[in-house]
């Protein structure tokens, strides 16, 4: 546990001092603050961010990390020629890279709300929606970086897979929904939909988003559907919990692999 | 300095096997480090000289075979590597931490702050180095950099991998000064290098790896009486040959 926090703290001393991480911050920074200053309100300007938050957040997260530990590889192998054990430089290197982005996240989408938002009622609810949603992506897709850097040694292959990863989830999965539910049109699809919606984080960032917004409305009947599942406070809970396993999944068989591996 | 049991060989191996899927990185490799002298480790490319470093070090699992340090055998725990400095042959230190700050990450992560040598440390410190960011160092002084870690934690057993690439000949007479006087002072050492010259300067004994076997492990001159060369280059060359025929 020590070595975790000690690793942690370096690797915090220099994740945070790296210009990506303080590019990515500006950037969420400025785009949050521009929204608010061409008129909108904070709901609304959750409303815009909310595609930042799914697309960005997690491209940003997975290429990042995949490519910090790719460089951090010569390094990582010194530690482990010292005297501490790999699960606890695994659990350092992990928060070291995942704390920052959080961070810079939090600090960029966060600081222009507290400039520019007056206090309504409206808002807490669906900023706090956004902020958690776009924490668990961050963590959910670091761990995933994590996962493919440790398995592969070859960087080009791991930055693909990265990148995969990220079209996939962003794009590609909603696309496979889409053709499923015309091919299997004249069944009741709901539950399948539910089911698979369940495993793609960003569907259930922006399912987790648009219900705050009663914007479900607009999604016809699945949209009731989802609304009568996901609308209650289970619902809700089920959303973060199955992020939560998809944050610690992939870590858990990174932290697998790191342990046995062949530096 | 950790000490070891000045009985047994500072460090064994015994038909350590290793394969990396159909390649056999090393093929029962049984061989000791005596106490107290530098051993080169020696051997064409893709000899085995790295997986047999890192086997020691912990990095690569072996399939077969025990290691033994002072004696003890090297289970699955890291405790033993309190008792290792080890200089990676091309070292990438995190870019945006300072010299500073990466020997007190180390300090931390060993937690064996009191009785350190800071001989190299001052030496690498030297030109205000010790707070610059890693990453706008030049090569040689990163190298400085690696060599102080090394030596920091007055480790018993020292594994050197090409310790002198990019130090210029001032720096690199140095470092081999240093390495003298802490296996005079009854460090074990294990260098890797491709300098034969230097590894004639500095080794006594000598590991000779062809894939992933011992082709000779004994004393220096040894090698060179067994071949009847003159050079260790030569000696080598030949027993290459021989060993092809």
């Amino acid at each position: 546990m020590t070595t975790t926090l000690r690793v942690l703290k370096y690797e915090l001393h220099n994740v945070v001092r790296s210009r990506a991480v303080l590019v990515y911050t500006v950037f969420l920074f400025l785009l949050t603050d521009v929204l608010f200053r061409f008129g909108g309100e904070g709901p609304r300007v959750v409303l815009s961010l909310l595609n930042v938050v799914l697309l960005f957040v997690p491209l940003v997260s997975v290429v990042f990390g995949t490519m910090y530990v790719y460089s951090a590889r010569e390094f990582t192998e010194l530690l482990l020629a010292q005297p501490v054990g790999r699960r606890s430089l695994f659990a350092g290197l992990y928060l070291g890279l995942a704390l920052p982005l959080a961070g810079a996240f939090l600090a960029g989408v966060g600081l222009p709300f507290v400039i520019h938002a007056r206090p309504e009622a409206g808002l807490w609810g669906p900023l706090g929606m956004l902020l958690t949603a776009g924490l668990l992506l961050t963590f959910v897709f670091t761990a995933l970086s994590m996962l493919l850097a440790t398995l592969f040694d070859d960087r080009a292959k791991g930055l693909g897979g990265a990148i995969l990863i990220w079209l996939g989830c962003a794009i590609l999965y909603d696309g496979l929904i889409l053709l499923l539910i015309t091919m299997f049109r004249d069944y009741p699809l709901e539950r399948p939909v539910l089911v698979l919606t369940l495993l793609n984080p960003i569907d259930l960032g922006r399912v987790l988003l648009l219900l705050q917004f009663d914007t479900a409305a607009l999604m016809g009947y699945t949209g009731a559907v989802f609304e009568k599942f996901f609308g209650t406070s289970g619902g809700r809970a089920t959303v973060l919990v199955a992020l939560a396993i998809q944050a610690t999944v992939p870590l858990l068989l990174a932290g697998r692999v790191f342990k046995r591996k062949d530096f | 300095m950790t000490s070891l049991p000045a009985t047994a060989p500072a460090a064994e191996f015994r038909a350590l096997r290793k394969q990396f899927g159909r390649l056999t990185a090393l093929d029962g490799v049984d061989i000791h480090l005596s106490t107290g002298r530098i051993t080169a480790l020696v051997g064409p490319n893709g000899a085995g000289k790295s997986t047999l470093i890192k086997c020691l070090l912990g990095l690569v699992r072996p399939d077969q075979g025990t290691m033994l340090l002072g004696g003890a055998p090297i289970g699955t725990g890291w405790e033993y590597r309190r008792g290792i400095g080890y200089m990676p042959q091309a070292p990438r230190f995190p870019d945006n931490l300072t010299g500073r700050e990466v020997i007190a990450m180390l300090r931390d992560l060993r937690g064996q702050g009191a009785e350190t040598d800071e001989e190299l440390l001052e030496w690498f410190g030297e030109s205000g180095a010790l707070d610059r960011p890693v990453r706008v160092l030049s090569g040689g002084t990163r190298q400085k950099l690696n060599a102080a870690i090394a030596f920091l934690f007055r480790p018993g057993l020292l594994i050197l991998d090409e310790p002198t690439a990019g130090l210029d000949p001032v720096a690199s007479g140095i470092l081999k000064d240093k390495i003298r006087r802490v296996r005079d002072a009854g460090a074990t050492v294990l260098l890797s290098s491709h300098l034969m010259a230097e590894l004639e300067e500095l080794a006594e004994d000598l590991i000779f790896l062809v894939e992933g076997r011992v082709r000779y492990a004994g004393p220096l001159g040894g090698l060179k009486e067994r071949t009847g060369e003159t050079g260790l280059e030569r000696a080598m060359a030949a027993l290459l040959r021989r060993g092809g025929a």
